[in-house]
């Protein structure tokens, strides 16, 4: 992706308030054609509101977004015109077949009649349900809907795809299915794919990431760029007394350190070299330790000081946050 | 572009192996896409019929047994009253336009149910006007509770009403109508229902009474006050008495009869024509149908 490639989502000072509440607090941030892009945050983030403000779902309270050119709010239509949607919720009529949903969404779009059936064949190949079109899509699992979603949201060649969490609720075998239908699409269609999760391993999939946490972007990067950006290794060690070794690590290796998962954790830089350290000086009796490292999650950790399932546990109690000083 | 998409590489079914294909270009919009919008959501109201039965059943059901078993039940008891004509011919016309009542509403407040199951959705953020949309939905909910009337209508020899071309596509020109506007009706209440349990209480609340204040089972002669009102009030009425008039035109019956037992709808002592009663049904269809076009523009 370099700087020529032309700009086809661009989003600036975006803000969306209900009430009191503020969902979306000032986003800002471009997507290049072709490019798979993610928002990564925890439920309740702005994901889904940023989303359906792109969608033309929703009126922004503040800001703009422009999407293959258009106005989301002054030009709904054109922008319904150049994006397909695959929603968090599911969007098909149960009753009909796949391909009569398929069919209703081509007249709904006006796709030319002239080489529609072969348009319908080739979604319901691309999403492995040929052989299903003529069943009602009630009888399918939830990975099948999801793919024929996503037959959908392709059908009248969109420019962008957006997916809202196009994986939740889904087996872990349908999810890295879904995942392969993406990719496979990807390398079809000359399309640019706009996607939400709060799967940090789906989030990898992605050109680059947002990171969004309470409405505002945290981070943006690549995975790559965003893990090597946190520069230190995840430490998690199980011990006779954790509130001791926290407050151990605290007083002699000046180190944050948290609770997660029920082991005490901590980041710091080339973890390895640290362990013997770590069993030489803490006084407390080590049972087991590990070392990683960085994932997205550290990321999301350093960033935020809480990781995305705590965040979605709690909204209220955030940890430490330890990886912050460890910030570029 | 960074090749973050490894697994994506491993695609497996028929994914991998496509060759790409040119891109859709999509027809310009306007009219004739609006139309063709218009005619799809149609068409999913034919094919979620035709699928469903028991609909077909559950609509008849009432009508049938309002026409055989009250119609045969009171006809020993009102023949007095009637001039010698058999209760359930009297009944045939207001039961034929009631009919459409039940049919017409649900297929209009169905839109809760596209809202619940998320269909709404796909049908909202398509690039058509919402006018048009609707209008489908108004259309597939005309055609089946006309399909439906059209049933009854072939029971008429059973009640002594003659089978004639002309009452009979007078009739289903009618029936039509008001199934449009009934349609409209049950989409302009369902805009604001976001939950469909609370669906049934309002449909109990509003159709009953229409149902019983429309003269569809006694004439508007020689009511109280209060009846009358009520009477002129509910819109119904001007569906049902144009389509009395059209029966009894075809029935043999002495004037004075038919003036007891059609005497037509009067406001205030004026008698209101029956080009004026078919329009007061159209114009309210038209009403409520702009009325709900507004509020699902409204609400996204």
């Amino acid at each position: 992706m370099n700087l020529q490639t032309p700009v086809i989502i661009e989003v600036s000072g975006l803000e969306k308030r209900f009430g009191d509440v503020e969902a979306v607090r000032g986003v800002d941030f471009q997507v290049r054609a072709g490019e798979t892009f993610g928002f990564l945050g925890p439920n309740g983030a702005g994901k889904s509101t940023t989303i359906n403000i792109l969608c033309t779902l929703a009126r922004p309270t503040a800001g703009t977004a422009r999407v293959a050119g258009h106005d989301v709010v002054t030009e709904r239509d054109a922008v319904r015109r150049t994006i397909g949607l695959v929603f968090q919720d599911p969007t098909l009529d149960v009753e009909l077949t796949a391909e009569q949903n398929l069919r209703f969404h081509a007249e709904l779009y006006g796709v030319p009649k002239a080489g529609l059936s072969e348009r319908i064949d080739d979604m319901l190949r691309m999403v492995g349900l040929a052989d299903r079109r003529g069943s009602q899509v009630q009888t399918f699992s939830g990975g099948m809907r999801r793919r024929l979603e996503i037959a959908r949201g392709l059908l009248h060649s969109p420019r962008v795809l957006f997916l809202d969490e196009p994986t939740i609720g889904l087996d872990p075998q349908s999810r890295a299915s879904v995942w392969d239908y993406i990719g496979a699409l990807r390398r079809r269609e000359d399309i640019t794919v706009f996607l939400t999760t709060h799967y940090m391993d789906e989030a990898e999939h992605c050109n680059r990431i947002a990171i969004i946490d309470s409405g505002r972007i945290v981070a943006l990067d690549t995975p790559e760029a965003l893990k090597a950006g946190v520069g230190k290794d995840r430490v998690q060690i199980t011990t006779s007394d954790d509130e001791a070794a926290i407050a151990a690590l605290r007083g002699r290796f000046g180190i944050e350190a948290g609770m997660h998962s029920g082991e005490v954790t901590f980041a710091v830089p080339d973890g390895e070299r640290f362990v013997p350290r770590l069993f030489a000086e803490l006084g407390v009796p080590i049972h087991t330790v590990s070392v990683a490292r960085p994932t997205l999650d550290d990321v999301f950790l350093a960033h935020t000081g809480t990781t995305i399932r705590d965040a979605e546990a709690s909204r209220v109690d955030r940890i430490p946050a330890m990886f912050r000083a460890g910030r570029r | 572009m960074s090749s973050s998409t490894v697994r994506a590489g491993e695609a497996g079914g028929d994914a991998g192996v496509l060759a790409p294909v040119a891109p859709v270009r999509l027809a310009a919009s306007g009219p004739r896409h609006a139309l063709r919008a218009v005619k799809v959501v149609w068409q999913r109201e034919m094919i979620r019929f035709v699928r469903d039965r028991g609909r077909l059943i559950s609509g008849l059901a009432q009508p049938l047994l309002l026409l055989f078993v009250l119609g045969s039940g009171l006809s020993g008891l009102v023949r007095a009253g009637t001039g010698g004509l058999d209760f359930q011919t009297f009944l045939f016309p207001g039961i034929v336009a009631t009919s459409t009542l039940f049919t017409a509403i649900f297929a209009g407040v169905s839109i809760v149910w596209d809202r619940e199951f998320g269909f709404l959705r796909e049908m909202l953020v398509a690039p058509v006007p919402r006018t048009a949309i609707l209008v489908g939905k108004c259309l597939g909910g005309a055609t089946v509770a006309t399909g439906q009337s059209v049933i009854l209508l072939a029971l008429a020899g059973l009640v002594g009403v003659p089978y004639s071309p002309v009452m009979f596509a007078a009739l289903i020109g009618l029936l039509f109508l008001t199934a449009l506007s009934i349609t409209a009706f049950g989409l302009m209440i369902s805009a604001r229902i976001k939950r469909f349990q609370a669906i049934m209480p309002i449909m109990q609340l509003v159709l009953t009474p229409m149902m019983f204040l429309s003269g569809s089972m006694f004439p508007l002669s020689g009511l109280p006050a209060w009846l009358t009102v009520l009477t002129r009030i509910n819109p119904l009425t001007y569906a049902v008495e144009p389509m009395r008039n059209v029966v009894f035109r075809h029935l043999q019956l002495d004037p004075v009869t038919r003036r007891v037992l059609d005497p037509g709808i009067t406001w205030n002592g004026w008698v209101v024509p029956i080009w004026l009663q078919v329009l007061v049904v159209a114009a309210l269809g038209l009403g409520m149908l702009g009325v709900a076009a507004a509020q699902f523009r409204r609400t996204d």
